[in-house]
């Protein structure tokens, strides 16, 4: 099977994201690749050294600058006339892009697979991750999202994959790009975070949020995490929520601040491999799933905690 | 301006999923039903878009089985005029269901259709770039605000890292984030007006669309239970056991 994996990057460089999706494509056969943007020769060098590379295929034109779904896909349409299956990260740009090539491939989109149990077989969370679907495809062709925590990364040296350009597909006129606001930070991103730091509704306000829970993750070389409840109150931006439709994160080390553990909460963090929760609720239900607890004040306890450390 | 809203009816998000024993799904007998969480957020926007005076009719769509009914007289009752029931008492994936609103824009030549992100039963986040592709119409997902004027909508988005703003040409897609608006709830005396507004009734052979499913669900399985572990006196004990894992000095 030839696979066409969607390099996700900044135009500067390959997002981490690409290499658990390389590792997916993988299993189901060779691994061609997609570098779409403008400007983006060094972005193409880097995609050819992932290790297991073949074909990198580099589309370099104004109308891919910004990822648009409306300008990516048609491009992506034409690439899979010659390949099998199509993988793209779940990441937010991932989500957007995907579905819009399905439907023009006439395809059934396969969201977040977990596993690749065999060519037309797949494993999938369903209702927030409380069950896991074993699905099987019917479609001649596959488009498939993967969840980046439950794959192995490839490694991002050792391949030598071949350089392609491809013509653009043009600019559809359908939308355009009016700025974004991203937020810069020295902290570890989420997705890639060894130990994650989240707080959830009981930090009252937003000053609390900086003087208590940034401070201890920057102790820990943490990245920073919230529920939803802390991103609604605004205490943090949208990007730092964690859950069944924010992030997912799988990191060494999970620490749950004044978050109650709701379904959605979960379905964001529950594989990762140790979970701390600290709450003064001690039947919250977070404590059902944490390898660790702590029951008390936060108030009392974060700022103890991060003296001692 | 027009606006069509899909919505769809799934397992209440207060309730606690659980899954048949025979491995063939969620148990959804006898359990709360409710409106997406994502889709009363888009209905919500659309009456907004209304009471500012950018719209003049709202559209409910749902497929589904007929108690799907129920969802579309919740969202009448919120403030939409009209719905469109679409039976099928079969699962339609979402290529199937964008393929149906395809044919319903068709129909109605809404200037902006406003889904959910993602319906939190499958969580597939699909239909709404589905149906923008099929449409060829421009697609602003996980919308945290929307700006219609002048043949434009201006749709704030949440996007790993941050924000980011598309300007679309009309029509187009849009789907909603948990940050786009906080849906109302319906008053009494609306549930009540929204009993006789219309709802047809319609079946996806009333469109000539072919939904049988591409996929097959081989099993549904709980995933590996994580148990609860320990827990600890204070603060030093606390940073014993960091210690001990290596996170801290
Ligand atoms: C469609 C939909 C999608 C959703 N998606 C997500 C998602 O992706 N991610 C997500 O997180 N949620 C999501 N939610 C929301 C979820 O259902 C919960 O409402 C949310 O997770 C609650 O956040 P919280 O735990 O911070 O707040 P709460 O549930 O209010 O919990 C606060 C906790 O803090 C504890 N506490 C209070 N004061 C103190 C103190 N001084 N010291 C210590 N502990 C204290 C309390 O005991 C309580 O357990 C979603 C909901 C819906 C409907
Ligand atoms: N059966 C359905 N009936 C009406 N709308 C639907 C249906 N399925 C999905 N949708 C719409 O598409 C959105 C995304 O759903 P999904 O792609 O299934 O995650 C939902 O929030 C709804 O707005």
């Amino acid at each position: 099977m030839k696979t066409l994996v969607w390099v996700e990057h900044d135009g500067k460089a390959v997002k981490d994201a690409t290499l658990a999706v390389v590792t997916a494509a993988a299993k189901l056969g060779e691994v061609h690749l997609l570098v779409a943007g403008q400007g983006v020769s060094e972005v193409a060098a880097e995609a050819a050294r992932i290790a297991g590379a073949g074909k990198v295929h580099v589309a370099d034109d104004a109308a891919y600058a910004h990822a648009l779904a409306e300008n990516v896909a048609p491009l992506i349409v034409e690439l899979m006339g010659h390949h099998d299956a199509v993988l793209f990260p779940s990441t937010s740009n991932g989500k957007n892009i995907a579905p819009r090539v399905a439907a023009l491939l006439d395809v059934m989109q396969i969201s977040d697979i977990l596993s690749v149990e065999s060519a037309d077989t797949f494993t999938r969370p369903i209702y927030a991750g409380n069950a896991i679907a074993t699905v099987q495809s019917k479609d001649a062709r596959l488009v498939l999202t993967v969840r980046g925590t439950a794959f192995e990364k490839a490694s991002a040296e050792g391949g030598s994959g071949v350089i392609e350009a491809v013509a653009s597909t043009g600019d559809k006129g359908l939308s355009v790009f009016a700025g974004a606001e991203i937020a810069k930070s020295e902290r570890p991103e989420l997705t890639s975070a060894k130990i994650i730091v989240s707080g959830g509704r009981a930090l009252q306000n937003s000053e609390n949020f900086h003087s208590l829970i940034e401070p201890l993750a920057d102790k820990l070389g943490a990245g920073v995490g919230a529920s939803r409840a802390a991103v609604d109150a605004g205490y943090v931006p949208n990007d730092y929520q964690v859950g069944q439709t924010g992030k997912i994160v799988a990191p060494e080390v999970y620490i749950a601040i004044g978050i109650s553990g709701a379904i959605q909460h979960l379905a964001g963090m529950k594989d990762s491999k140790t979970i701390i929760a600290i709450n003064k609720d001690e039947d919250a239900p977070i404590f059902q799933v944490a390898d660790i607890g702590l029951v008390g004040d936060l108030f009392k306890i974060v700022p103890e905690l991060t003296e001692k450390l | 301006m027009k606006v069509l809203v899909p919505v769809k009816r799934v397992l209440d998000y207060n309730v606690k999923p659980r899954v048949k024993a025979d491995g063939t799904g969620v148990d959804l007998a006898n359990v709360k039903m409710s409106m997406n969480p994502f889709d009363e957020i888009a209905v919500e926007e659309a009456i907004r878009l209304k009471e500012k005076g950018v719209v003049t009719e709202i559209v409910a769509v749902s497929i589904g089985e007929a108690k799907s009914q129920e969802t579309l007289r919740t969202a009448l009752a919120m403030g939409a005029d009209r719905a469109i029931l679409v039976v099928s008492e079969e699962k339609v994936e979402p290529l199937g269901v964008a393929k149906l609103l395809a044919k319903i824009a068709g129909e109605e030549s809404p200037d902006l259709i406003i889904l959910g992100k993602q319906a939190i039963d499958d969580d597939n986040n699909q239909t709404g770039q589905m149906l923008a592709g099929l449409l060829g119409w421009g697609q602003g997902t996980f919308a945290s605000a929307v700006v219609v004027a002048d043949g434009v909508a201006k749709v704030t988005r949440e996007v790993d890292g941050g924000s980011e703003t598309e300007e679309l040409k009309l029509p187009a897609i849009v789907t909603t984030d948990l940050r786009l608006n906080e849906p109302r709830y319906a008053s009494l005396p609306n549930i009540m007006k929204a009993k006789s507004k219309p709802l047809a009734q319609k079946t996806p052979a009333d469109y000539g669309v072919d939904v049988s499913p591409r996929l097959t669900t081989l099993k549904v399985v709980e995933p590996a239970k994580r148990t609860a572990g320990v827990k600890v006196a204070d603060v030093d004990e606390l940073i014993g056991k960091l210690k001990a894992m290596g996170v801290a000095k």
